[in-house]
């Protein structure tokens, strides 16, 4: 049952035109780095280019993702009309406003401060409250996916909630709570100082703040791809969801653990102390397990699904696979690169191994794998399934969306393996140029080379990607059917009250943030002498 | 497929499952356990004390004013290093250090968030201004490093390339007879 098809419709069109965009910005920016491109005259619009990048594929793209994502489970996996619809438009305009509101300044060059608030660099105040209006508009979505599940509850008493919804509703909670961090920051420090109401800003605590929202936001991004994984993929080949409960836990541990481990990206900071690091390292190291058992999970639902094609042997069943259908490509894909990438996120987190890649294009390299391949490939599979539900027109050709995900599979390890690379050899991340006549970066400009070519294959899929919902939306008429969800082998029939509610995770997520983040927020805010001058962007 | 055989595959499932995840908990637990170790017995710890200093007096007073900065063969024979980063650069912009020498970094900023980095090695810092950064180093191979600032730090980021140049100790102990702060820059 799926109502409010404009609404939703209105969501994914805004997040992939704003990411068409930002892909065109990333490829422009890989170009002009490259020894391909020649020196800008003018690098300040290398910052430009990337503070928007950024912002829109951090804070827009994902955002309106799972927000439009989520008023499609709400609807199809409860069988009950949106409730709130006309807030839900409210929030969805607040996010227009806002991220028009933020990006005039980052285009007029008054806000290049990328999308990581690290004061004291301050960029224009108008910048700041569109980002603010964004995730207000987002935190809207958060109510009403609260809302809607007590309605639901209200009318189906100890019913087990829908896994798709419940994960849902856990993604909501994550992203309402991981977002206070940054919001901490903006309306407590960065926003009077941008004003002009305070002259000077703590720039340690100001990174701590930061680092609240910064690791936890990925996870709020992986959420529609977790969603996708466990319950359209094996509906989608034609198998069923190996076991219900362990899906539900991995949901749960990502709301209890991803929320207190941020510190992680202050580990060469000289703000933290040595015993807080060495938590987050360990709270990091946790939140790898709801993905281990993911990874389990799906590759059995996947391996039912191939033996009930006839699939047989250790791993004959493999060959067995449905490999034209595009969701288990987007599947496979999506493995592969959260295999390498989260391999180097546990590089990244360890305590030790940090030091010889902080801050380098590896980096860039880890979060691109991680987010632009294993998560935004999953993004494209949520809306070519979703397609036909909300157009009532096919998708038909097949064969191009095949293209399009191996392109992007492709464009993604063409542009990261040679960052990961650079950045063990030392390459900073996040500058304008290099000069690689200089004997002692000119052996990386060949890796160099090869991301930039990486970047082109990404926007070539990107706007393949584009012209595929477009061309969706004029194909003939025709009945997809309801929208449904993957069902497990031994579907529940009742379920542990902790298994399907959230309150008691909540608890735990912000007694653990508490915990794991009061003590040096505190001692920080309480230190006398650490506010240091502001630097405004553009000031002359 | 009867409801007891629908019960015996819930408890196979059940138990494979429990198996798996009995064995992602442990490579969990090794790795905390393993960078315990690593940080408690090799003491290779990320800077374990907050030192703070005020950005607008660098040059007036303190640890940080301009000549004090650089390289100084402390009396145990070890040596410590000051630097600052502004936009856009380092001063001292070339650091001069002994090889197979115990060395201390101490850095902070003066304006803004920098990043010290030495490529090829593991020093690897954030300059945080108000904050002092402190970081262990050691050499043991003589030669040119290049340092750029590893952190956006507004338009000129891009230029701010610092370096380190590491010499043999005994020349270094000759050079750090005259007294003073060493540095490389301009040589």
């Amino acid at each position: 049952m799926l109502v409010n098809r404009k609404l939703i419709l209105a969501h994914f069109w805004l997040a992939f035109a704003a990411f068409g965009v930002a892909l065109a910005l990333g490829a422009w920016q890989m170009f002009i780095r490259s020894p391909l491109g020649v020196w800008l005259a003018n690098p300040e619009l290398y910052y430009r280019s990337l503070t928007a990048h950024g912002t829109v594929m951090g804070y827009v793209f994902p955002t309106l993702v799972a927000m439009g994502f989520g008023y499609a489970i709400s609807e199809s996996a409860l069988q009950q009309r949106l409730v709130g619809a006309r807030w839900a438009w409210t929030g969805f305009w607040m996010i227009v406003v806002g991220a028009v509101m933020a990006m005039i300044p980052v285009a007029l060059g008054r806000a290049s401060v990328l999308y990581t608030f690290y004061p004291p660099l301050i960029g224009n105040v108008f910048y700041y409250i569109g980002v603010v209006l964004v995730v207000v508009g987002s935190w809207i979505w958060v109510a009403l996916m609260s809302i809607n599940l007590r309605v639901w509850k209200k009318a189906n008493p100890g019913a087990p909630v829908p896994l798709a919804m419940f994960a849902n509703v856990a993604g909501s909670y994550l992203w309402a709570w991981t977002a206070v961090g940054a919001a901490l920051e903006l309306l407590l420090q960065i926003i009077p100082v941008s004003v002009g109401l305070k002259a000077t800003i703590d720039a340690g605590l100001a990174r701590v703040f930061f680092s609240w929202t910064l690791h936890a936001i990925v996870y709020f991004w992986l959420m529609p791809t977790y969603i996708a994984y466990y319950t359209i993929v094996p509906r989608a080949i034609g198998g069923r969801i190996y076991s219900d409960t362990m899906a539900r836990i991995s949901f749960i541990l990502f709301l209890v653990v991803a929320m207190p481990i941020g510190m992680h990206h202050t580990f060469a900071d000289p703000q933290v102390g040595a015993g807080f690091k060495f938590i987050h390292s360990a709270f990091t190291a946790l939140v790898a397990l709801p993905t281990l058992l993911t990874v389990f999970t799906i590759c059995a639902s996947v391996e039912i699904a191939a033996r009930l094609r006839g699939g047989r042997g250790l791993f004959g069943w493999i060959t067995a696979l449905p490999w034209d259908n595009p969701m288990l490509l987007a599947l496979a894909f999506s493995f592969v690169m959260l295999g390498f990438g989260g391999a180097g996120g546990l590089i990244n987190m360890s305590y030790q191994l940090d030091a010889s890649i902080h801050n380098t294009q590896w980096i860039t390299g880890h979060f691109h794998l991680i987010f632009g391949g294993a998560i935004v490939i999953m993004y494209f599979a949520i809306a070519y399934d979703l397609w036909p539900h909300l157009t009532g027109r096919a998708l038909a050709d097949l064969g191009m969306v095949r293209t399009q995900l191996w392109l992007w599979f492709i464009g993604m390890m063409v542009t990261t393996f040679p960052w990961h690379w650079v950045g063990i050899l030392g390459m900073p991340r996040r500058m304008a140029y290099f000069d690689f006549g200089d004997p002692a970066i000119a052996p990386q400009a060949l890796s160099v080379t090869f991301s930039a070519i990486g970047g082109f294959i990404l926007l070539t899929s990107g706007i393949l990607f584009l012209v595929i919902l477009a061309r969706g939306m004029r194909s003939p008429v025709t009945d997809a059917g309801d929208y449904q969800f993957s069902l497990a082998v031994h579907q529940p029939a009742t379920m542990p009250i902790a298994l399907n509610s959230h309150a008691l995770w909540v608890a735990l997520m912000i007694g653990l943030t508490i915990t794991n983040y009061g003590y040096p927020i505190m001692t920080l805010a309480l230190t006398e002498g650490t506010s240091v001058p502001a630097v405004y962007v553009g000031a002359q | 497929m009867t409801a007891e055989d629908s019960h015996h595959g819930a408890d196979i499932a059940a138990r494979v499952e429990r198996r798996w995840a009995t064995v992602a908990v442990i490579i969990i637990v090794m790795m905390a356990v393993l960078a315990a170790f690593a940080g408690i017995h090799r003491a290779t710890m990320p800077q374990p004390r907050v030192e703070t200093t005020d950005p607008s007096r660098l040059h007036l007073s303190g640890e940080f004013v301009e000549s004090n900065l650089g390289s100084v063969l402390e009396a145990n024979g070890a040596v410590t290093v000051r630097a600052i980063g502004q936009q856009y650069s380092f001063t001292p912009a070339c650091i001069v250090v002994p090889s197979d020498t115990p060395i201390t970094l101490r850095a902070t900023s003066a304006d803004v968030v920098h990043g010290i980095l030495i490529q090829g090695t593991n020093v690897n810092t954030m300059l945080v201004p108000g904050y002092i950064s402190e970081q262990l180093m050691r050499f043991t191979r003589t030669g040119d490093y290049l340092m750029p600032c590893q952190e956006f730090c507004s338009f000129g980021h891009e230029g701010m390339w610092g370096k380190v140049r590491v010499i043999d100790k005994a020349e270094f102990a000759n050079r750090a007879k005259a007294g003073g702060r060493l540095s490389c820059v301009g040589q």
